[in-house]
């Protein structure tokens, strides 16, 4: 296998770390019934949040859990809109994203004044469980949060059909009604699913200040939230297959960076919309047979 | 003792018009903290943000420049909200409508003013239809989540200008990514001199009216609400839901194509990629603080702009960021939704 192949196939793996973790945060909120449009700001306050906790105690690790908390608060934040007060879910996420954009934009010109360059700290150590060895070695050579990633996919399919918690999370998502009649407190299982829907997304957004990217910068999450948003139907709400949507977008992604490269003479904005453009293209197609859950987008009201 | 008793049931009318009076002060309440933690006195930052912009003829007039893209966007998201269509590429639609006004700007040139502001117009109106019909046709023949195709083209479309902008219309005058400066017929007069107030700001309003004729003076306007009250109910009515929600989606992509328009003619002369801050998002919170109903969504759009303007001088006098303003905007929307509830509910002496 050639080395630009092998590379492909390692930064496909980066790239969709974000996503996977963007993804099955929106895959637990959804899940339980609520669409949480506040990925794309969560992922973006998970990166800031991440990021200055990491510069002001110089533990990467600390920053991913600050990120990690942080999430959880704006989970609970839009489940006290969505959830207990019950407003409408489209325009109560967007709210979250924007109010999550701009105090983390604020706190960054507080803290950071306006450099000129962004500020960076060291970012995380790749692993490289296989070495040098050819092919196997590049390709595994990935950061912890890239495996963990890879991890967590496995787990929340055994969290969601093998365990009570992901039985009350599915019921709530599809018959809140029934639910509630046999026993399940609706209100306090979609906020448990948005907190730890939250965390996830903020996590996802971390990687990319703290591992990838080793700086804060405006654009840092640039969309990738709604991404998310997207790659959850095209996997039709499944856990394993949020593997291949995240797989395909972060492949289309890592092409385009190589092809810029190889002198063909597009422009370079060609392959850098050509991820969103397929994703539009993928749902299109996945489009009339995506049957999300029932109960998504419709507050539960206890009479 | 007299007691008191919450219940559920409709509030007295005069709580309506209150509700984003309470709003606003809460609001302000939550996010003082943030300016404390700025080192700042929330009272002078409440002073700077509200009542120093209106203080003086150049910022109030400032107020109406920066609420003109809004109230463009505020009508754009509640014609299609108010038709249960999720239109949030407000921002995108606004982007292909700049497109179109730096292009037409850059021909235009053997025009009179008063044939080329209108090709401008409709041009700009046209490109936002354009925009707002790969997501609205999707929706409509393939049943494709309508939210998220938005957002997903709010992106795509920032690649476009970013392309035009690096290459083909990379200002040659002066080599920054800006197109080259529009020509003078096909710029938007100012309304009143020494002050940027443009013709834009007429057409905001006039667009606002008509939004406001559409949804509850024509037969297409009952259509649309009803509609957005329940597909199923609609279908049964016989109304063509797919065809109601399609007209909706066009007519808010067009608007939001005018703020293009606007922001090129009648502010900058060039497409920039920044031309726009998020007027489309703040669009979506201009309508739900206007609860739909365009006259309300109008009164909204200047509130932001005012917020808009004193974030602005807050930052200048106080040293705050200048993002406090859109943490007050965020907040309020939020507070918003939240205080809408209190309609439900009266409070009863037993």
């Amino acid at each position: 296998m050639d080395t630009f192949i092998v590379g492909l196939i390692a930064a496909t793996l980066r790239v969709a770390t974000p996503l996977i973790y963007g993804t099955l945060g929106e895959l637990y909120s959804e899940r339980s019934g609520v669409l949480n449009l506040g990925i794309e700001g969560t992922m973006f306050f998970g990166a800031f949040v991440g990021f200055a906790a990491a510069d002001a105690t110089g533990s990467l690790w600390l920053g991913v859990l600050a990120a990690l908390l942080g999430g959880m608060l704006a989970g609970l934040l839009m489940a006290f809109f969505s959830v207990r007060l019950g407003v409408n879910q489209h325009v109560s996420g967007l709210g979250i994203t924007l109010l999550l954009t701009a105090v983390s934009l604020f706190f960054f010109r507080l803290i950071y004044g306006e450099p000129r360059i962004p500020p960076s700290i060291r970012s995380f150590d790749q692993l490289q469980p296989f070495g040098n060895l050819p092919i196997i070695g590049p390709i595994t050579t990935q950061y912890a949060l890239t495996y963990i990633s890879f991890l967590i996919i496995p787990l929340a399919w055994w969290v969601l059909y093998r365990t009570n918690v992901g039985l009350n999370i599915r019921a709530v998502g599809e018959n809140p009604e029934a639910a509630d009649a046999a026993g399940v407190n609706v209100y306090r299982v979609r906020s448990y699913a948005l907190m730890i829907g939250g965390g996830l997304m903020a996590v996802g957004g971390a990687f990319l200040s703290l591992a990838q990217l080793g700086a804060f910068t405006y654009g840092i999450i640039a969309g990738r939230g709604w991404v998310c948003i997207a790659l959850i139907i095209f996997a039709n709400w499944q856990p394993a297959k949020v593997l291949w949507g995240a797989l395909l977008f972060g492949g289309v992604f890592a092409l385009q960076l190589r092809l810029q490269s190889t002198g063909l003479n597009l422009p370079y904005e060609t392959f850098l919309a050509l991820p969103y453009v397929v994703t539009i293209i993928a749902l299109a197609i996945a489009g009339r047979n995506a049957t999300g859950p029932a109960a998504v987008l419709k507050a539960y009201k206890r009479e | 003792m007299v007691k008191f008793r919450i219940e559920k049931a409709p509030a007295p009318l005069w709580i309506k018009p209150l509700i984003p009076l309470i709003a606003i002060i809460v609001t302000f309440l939550v996010t003082s903290i943030l300016v404390v933690m700025a080192n700042a006195n929330p009272l002078e930052a409440y002073y700077y943000f509200l009542l120093s912009p209106l203080s003086n003829r150049v910022s109030a007039l400032e107020t109406l420049v920066k609420a003109t893209p809004l109230l463009l966007t505020g009508a754009s998201v509640t014609i299609a909200f108010a038709s249960g269509y999720w239109n949030i590429g407000a921002e995108g639609q606004l982007y292909a409508g700049a497109i179109a006004a730096a292009g037409l700007g850059m021909v235009l040139g053997n025009f009179p003013p008063i044939l080329a502001i209108p090709i401008m117009l409709i041009g700009g109106f046209a490109a936002g239809m354009l925009w707002a019909s790969i997501p609205a046709l999707l929706k409509v023949k393939l049943a494709v989540d309508e939210v998220v195709t938005t957002l997903l083209l709010n992106s795509v479309i920032l690649f476009i200008v970013s392309f035009l902008l690096n290459g083909p219309w990379r200002d040659p005058v002066s080599g920054w990514p800006q197109s080259p400066q529009i020509v003078d017929s096909a710029q938007l007069p100012r309304l009143i001199s020494r002050s940027r107030l443009h013709l834009g700001f007429l057409v905001a309003i006039i667009m606002i009216l008509i939004v406001w004729f559409i949804l509850t003076r024509t037969s297409l306007g009952l259509k649309m609400r009803a509609v957005g009250h329940g597909q199923e109910a609609a279908r049964f009515m016989g109304v063509n839901v797919g065809q109601t929600m399609l007209t909706a989606a066009l007519i808010s992509g067009g608007i939001a194509g005018l703020a293009g328009v606007t922001e090129v003619a009648g502010i900058h002369f060039h497409l920039i990629d920044a031309i726009s801050p998020g007027f489309g998002y703040s669009g979506i919170i201009a309508a739900t603080l206007g609860a739909l109903n365009p006259l309300g969504v109008g009164l909204a759009a200047m509130f932001i702009g005012l917020i808009d303007t004193g974030a602005q001088t807050v930052s200048r006098s106080l040293g705050v960021p200048v993002y406090l303003g859109n943490v007050v905007q965020a907040t309020l929307l939020l507070v918003t939704l939240g205080m809408f509830l209190l309609q439900n509910y009266r409070i009863r002496r037993d």
